[in-house]
């Protein structure tokens, strides 16, 4: 099949919130070919994980859902049972924190086999012989011995290098990883990332990367989307994204981060701070009330996510400042 | 411009702390004149955070000596006095400012219990210098007198900085202080935390894991590596030319344009 894997059209969540429904997520649309690795970028309260919980059917009770995902051709909104299960066989996720997302009492061999077992009535043995070979995967050597062991025996990069071979143990098609290395230390990052991307290409695994890291999305994804209160607000090849944004915001966070390289006089701060979708105005540019580029038209009309340069930019004066974003005047 | 040759006003030397057999920090030693700002570079389980904890007074030295404004501080205090003396050479921002601020307590409250601990001043007096401070760190009106659950992680670090300043510190240990913060926020505080220096002539000890943030802030660097220095010198020198193995991995592992993430052998 060469249509696409995943499909997510016009998604909007509303959550309730003290009693309010409060809108988390605002007319998201993309698509994912099968094999390609997707970043997904933004700030707290972007959407960016809602997003992937949308997508996993991990979203908490009570969300309004409107929009379609629809997952190899068949939408995943009335999935239930049965359906349910199998999907979330081929949608495997990883999380932040591995220490969040494990029980502490159960051995790891016990944990990572037990899909294996329950759903696809693997038998014990052979589904221990997969495990140890899918952390040799991982580069995890001595897997059979960390089989018998318990979470708290082992470092946060292991853990996470255990939750990554777990999640690939039913061999799903499409992995969901929200922030997977945020709390790791960078060089143990470093690892964990060149394993993901080692593995993705083996596996054909289709993933979409969430990250607020512009540069660590750029590492591994082709693609990356970039968020802002909830919306869209830039798709761009990865490889473009820091050197030729398409949206002011962009190239506004790519500026705020310090460099390396060199010491700023002054960091290039947004002013304000990132709003959540609920907060954000809905009636003209998101993003306007902070961009060092806004002008009236900018708060005339919310703006559509236009193609520009084999990219999607969601600003109105997207075409007038090609080329220009590099330079942020002050606001 | 602050004097290179100038009594330094934190000396650390030799200092060790052990955690039953495991040493966590192992014979480190260095010096901050008054002005400069230092980084002490590492990863979980450096040692980091367990020096700036002694350098606080949270923990007690094995072995080693920690001196503020030529005050010993690596015995614990013997009277409220000498504590509160020591609260205005040392002070520190920790990395959470969720769990770090009481909840019962406004901005405005915060600030101005310290005022009255340690300069005993007059309410007008100490109303003023809470006016002051909120304005130094950026927070309007309502967000000094709003509670911490209604203030955003950067407006709370922010709070958690001028309370720390209250007490007019020399030295002010920032030990993760814009890890957990959006990037836009971060650099609303870098610039914040470059201004107060160069308005108040506070000394910055930065405890930091990101490189990028080391090389912002700070004009030395300590590198360290399970509990030991590995490196140290001149920031800008450490991040162009690491010398040690260990600082080049690092140095390596940071995410950059066209960076690719490589295993290691």
């Amino acid at each position: 099949m060469n249509g696409p894997l995943l499909e997510v059209d016009g998604l909007t969540v509303l959550l309730e919130v003290e009693g309010t429904p409060r809108t988390v997520l605002r007319d998201i649309s993309f698509t994912m070919r099968p094999g390609e690795a997707v970043g997904l970028v933004g700030e707290s309260g972007s959407g960016k994980s809602m997003t992937a919980r949308a997508i996993g059917r991990l979203l908490p009770r009570g969300a309004e859902v409107h929009g379609s995902i629809r997952f190899s051709g068949s939408d995943i909104g009335s999935l239930s049972g049965a359906a349910l299960r199998r999907y979330r066989g081929q949608v495997a996720m990883i999380f932040q924190d591995p220490r969040a997302h494990i029980n502490p009492v159960r051995r790891i061999g016990d944990f990572m086999t037990e899909a294996l077992r329950t759903n696809l009535g693997v038998p014990a043995d052979q589904a221990r012989r997969r495990a140890a070979d899918m952390l040799a995967q991982v580069g995890i050597e001595d897997g059979t011995r960390r089989l018998r062991q318990y979470p708290h025996q082992m470092s946060g990069g292991i853990l996470q290098r255990i939750m990554i071979a777990a999640a690939l143990l039913t061999e799903p098609r499409l992995l969901l990883a929200d922030e997977p290395t945020t709390a790791l230390d960078v060089t143990t990052q470093a690892e964990v990332m060149a394993i993901l991307d080692g593995l993705r290409q083996d596996f054909g695994l289709t993933v979409l990367f969430i990250t607020h890291d512009l540069e660590l999305a750029a590492a591994i994804c082709d693609r990356t989307v970039v968020m802002y209160a909830g919306q869209i607000a830039e798709v761009r090849a990865s490889s473009l994204l820091h050197d030729d944004p398409l949206h002011p915001y962009t190239a506004a966070l790519a500026a705020a981060r310090p460099d390396i390289t060199q010491t700023a006089h002054r960091l290039r701060a947004i002013p304000g701070r990132p709003l959540s979708a609920f907060e954000a105005p809905t009636a003209e540019c998101a993003f306007a009330p902070r961009c060092p580029h806004a002008r009236d038209i900018c708060r005339e009309a919310l703006p559509v996510l236009a193609e520009l340069d084999g990219g999607l930019s969601r600003c109105v004066r997207a075409h007038e400042l090609r080329g220009q974003l590099q330079e942020v005047p002050r606001a | 411009m602050p004097d290179p040759d100038a009594a330094p006003v934190l000396e650390v030397a030799g200092l060790r702390k052990e955690f039953g057999d495991l040493v966590a920090v192992d014979d480190v030693s260095f010096v901050l004149p008054p002005g400069r700002s230092l980084a002490i570079v590492g990863e979980s389980g450096s040692g980091k955070t367990t020096i700036a904890r002694m350098i606080v007074g949270l923990e007690r030295p094995t072995r080693g000596t920690i001196t503020a404004c030529g005050h010993d501080r690596s015995r614990p205090v013997k009277s409220a006095r000498d504590r509160r003396r020591r609260g205005r050479e040392v002070q520190i921002v920790f990395q959470d400012p969720y769990t770090s601020l009481d909840p019962r307590q406004t901005a405005e409250v915060t600030i101005d219990e310290v005022l009255r601990l340690h300069h005993g001043w007059p309410a007008g007096r100490r109303r003023a210098r809470v006016a002051e401070l909120t304005e130094l760190v950026g927070l309007d009106d309502r967000q000094a007198r709003a509670l911490p659950r209604s203030l955003s992680g950067g407006q709370r670090q922010r709070v958690a900085i001028a309370r720390a300043l209250a007490a007019e510190p020399a030295i002010l240990i920032l030990d993760e202080s814009v890890a957990a913060l959006d990037v836009s926020i971060q650099a609303q505080v870098l610039n914040l935390l470059a201004d107060i220096r160069d308005e108040t002539a506070v000394s910055y000890v930065l405890i930091s894991h990101d490189l990028a943030v080391v090389r912002q802030l700070t004009d030395e660097a300590i590198v360290l590596h399970r509990g030991e220095v590995v490196e140290r010198g001149r920031t800008a020198q450490i991040l162009d030319d690491p010398q040690h193995p260990y600082t080049r991995r690092l140095r390596a592992s940071v995410p950059r344009p066209g960076w690719k993430p490589a295993r290691r052998a």
